[in-house]
């Protein structure tokens, strides 16, 4: 077990541009094994297009142009294959993406994909990636039936274990409740705290007081700048910065 | 005026001119039914012709057809859907591949007939095939590419992005992301386009005229490099070059071949429903 402060990402220097727009401007943090950080900022502060660049998924646009460092482990990410940087940095998406298959070849798929045939295995993957994410008594009884005949919350579950499913370190959340009631909201943050235990989780979120309840530490970002970064209870409390407190108490954005 | 009475106005001109677009389908079929569904027998599917053609059946013409339609899928939806699939997945939007999308689009309205002179300029005289049925399935799938490409690229389109995302975010590569995230989403759509192509095939006659169309072979073809008679080439042959033919002869071989075309449109039809009931998003 890595101890609680060893940095499983650092980040250096990091701009990302889309064609003449900067989404995120010489970034620099570091992210330590099992905690939760939760990122919080106004609409186009470039919260996505940081968690987009930890997974590498934000080179699929054609103008995107990129500077500066990710270490993962001390390893370059570019330097990585994407596929395999992919399997190990998870993402949940904002709306709850499952796809049009049975719940259990929803979870099944990336080990599928990956190559594991076996369907014990497979069966095994499956029923632990349901409980991991708090899902498996509410599906077991109808793992064949199509995933998207369940609810928001529990799609977006689904999504939890079919990343879960890759055994991944880390696992960004990009908004992941911003489509779901109370109820479900508070069912994955349950996971996420549960999962932190094992996982580096990156939680960009538009809800203050989820950051506030799930982070351990929050990164405040303002039109793709960092503008402050400390352990959550700091800057809830006692903010350094007059921006982070006008944002937290719900002065802009 | 009222506007309720505005409305029924509205309501009836909008209704007429749907029953203008059916009313002459309606008349077509039911002349081609009336006249000629004497004229149907098992006899007339499954015999040859006899007494240049004013006796006996169409059977060659029937096979030739099938035979035709079939090998032209065999060339075109494979080449059709990989163009699509590099269209739609892979090829950034630059001026070389935005002409090439208006190229297919431009294609798909050229007129049969040049289609028909391709084949023979390209298949039956440089490439040495003759007049076959090699060459004529190839033309014919020359001429469905445009259709099957445009088909297929809508399809490939209307998979939602975030079935990329997802899948490449699970560290499948993008190969791995359009086989197994995309295309089998995208499959009924391109059957669908692929099917009502080969229909649109089978009736025509101008791309078979030249590349294959026998005008009187009472025999089936023996290899891909044999002559054979084709249904629309036929139904023109006895409706214009036969004195003393039987109207319901004329008739009832025009059936038969609006009769397969049908059954294509219907077999698409399923085909979809089937599978989109399966691959639902
Ligand atoms: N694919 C893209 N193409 C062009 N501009 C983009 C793209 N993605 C993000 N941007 C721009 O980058 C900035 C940051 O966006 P984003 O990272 O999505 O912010 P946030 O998630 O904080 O709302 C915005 O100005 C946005 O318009
Ligand atoms: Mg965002």
């Amino acid at each position: 077990m890595v101890t609680q402060t060893a940095s499983k990402i650092i980040v250096k220097q990091l701009s990302i541009w889309f064609g003449k727009v900067q989404a995120l401007k010489e970034l620099s943090l570091q992210i330590h094994s099992s905690e939760i950080l939760s990122v919080i900022g106004p609409a186009n502060s470039g919260k996505t297009s940081f968690l987009r660049q930890l997974n590498r998924l934000n080179e699929l646009e054609a103008n995107f142009r990129v500077s500066g460092e990710v270490l993962l482990d001390g390893e370059d990410i570019q330097k990585l294959s994407p596929e395999i940087l992919r399997k190990n940095v998870g993402m949940i998406f904002a709306l709850p993406q499952v796809l049009p298959m049975s719940i259990y070849d929803n979870v099944s798929y990336g080990p599928r994909m990956h190559g594991i045939k076996n369907r014990g295995v497979l069966d095994g993957i499956v029923e632990e990636s349901l409980e991991a994410s708090f899902l498996w008594d509410e599906v077991k009884q109808r793992l064949k039936e199509s995933a998207t005949k369940l609810s928001g919350g529990q799609q977006q579950r689904l999504c939890i274990s079919r990343t879960l499913a890759l055994r991944p370190e880390v696992i960004l959340f990009d908004e992941p409740c911003s489509g779901l009631d109370p109820v479900s909201t508070a069912k994955v943050e349950e996971s996420m705290l549960k999962l932190k235990e094992n996982y580096t989780i990156i939680l960009v979120t538009n809800n203050t007081k989820q950051a506030a309840r799930v982070g351990d530490r929050s990164a405040f970002f303002l039109m793709g700048e960092l503008i402050e970064f400390d352990k959550t209870q700091k800057i809830f409390t006692a903010p350094a910065d007059k921006r982070t407190e006008e944002y937290i108490l719900g002065k802009f954005g | 005026m009222r506007t309720t009475t505005k409305q029924k106005i509205a309501f009836s001109v909008l209704f007429l001119s749907t029953l203008m677009v059916i009313l002459p389908v309606v008349f077509v079929l039911g002349t081609i039914i009336k006249n000629g569904w004497q004229g149907i027998s098992w006899e007339f599917l499954t015999s040859m012709p006899r007494d240049g053609m004013r006796q006996g059946g169409i059977y060659p013409a029937i096979v030739g057809t099938v035979y035709l339609v079939s090998l032209s899928i065999v060339f075109s939806l494979p080449i059709g859907v990989m163009a699509a699939i590099y269209l739609n997945e892979y090829a950034r939007d630059n001026l070389l591949t935005r002409l090439i999308r208006l190229a297919i689009v431009n294609l798909a309205g050229v007129s049969s007939v040049v289609y028909g002179l391709f084949g023979l300029a390209l298949f039956v005289t440089f490439m040495k095939f003759g007049v076959s049925i090699l060459s004529g399935a190839l033309t014919l799938a020359i001429m469905n590419l445009p259709v099957i490409i445009t088909a297929s690229r809508e399809s490939l389109a209307n998979v939602p992005y975030q079935f990329r995302e997802v899948s490449l975010s699970l560290g499948l590569s993008r190969w791995q992301t359009i086989r197994h995230s995309v295309l089998p989403f995208a499959i009924p759509g391109i059957l669908t386009g692929a099917i009502l192509s080969l229909a649109r095939a089978a009736g025509e006659t101008a791309p078979i005229l030249f590349t294959v169309a026998a005008f009187y072979l009472p025999k089936l073809p023996a290899s891909i490099f044999d002559q054979a008679m084709a249904l629309p080439y036929h139904l023109y042959i006895i409706s214009t070059q036969i004195p003393n033919i039987a109207v319901k002869t004329r008739y009832a071989t025009a059936m038969v071949l609006v009769g397969i075309s049908f059954t294509m449109n219907i077999f698409a039809v399923i085909i979809r429903s089937r599978l989109r009931k399966k691959k639902k998003w």
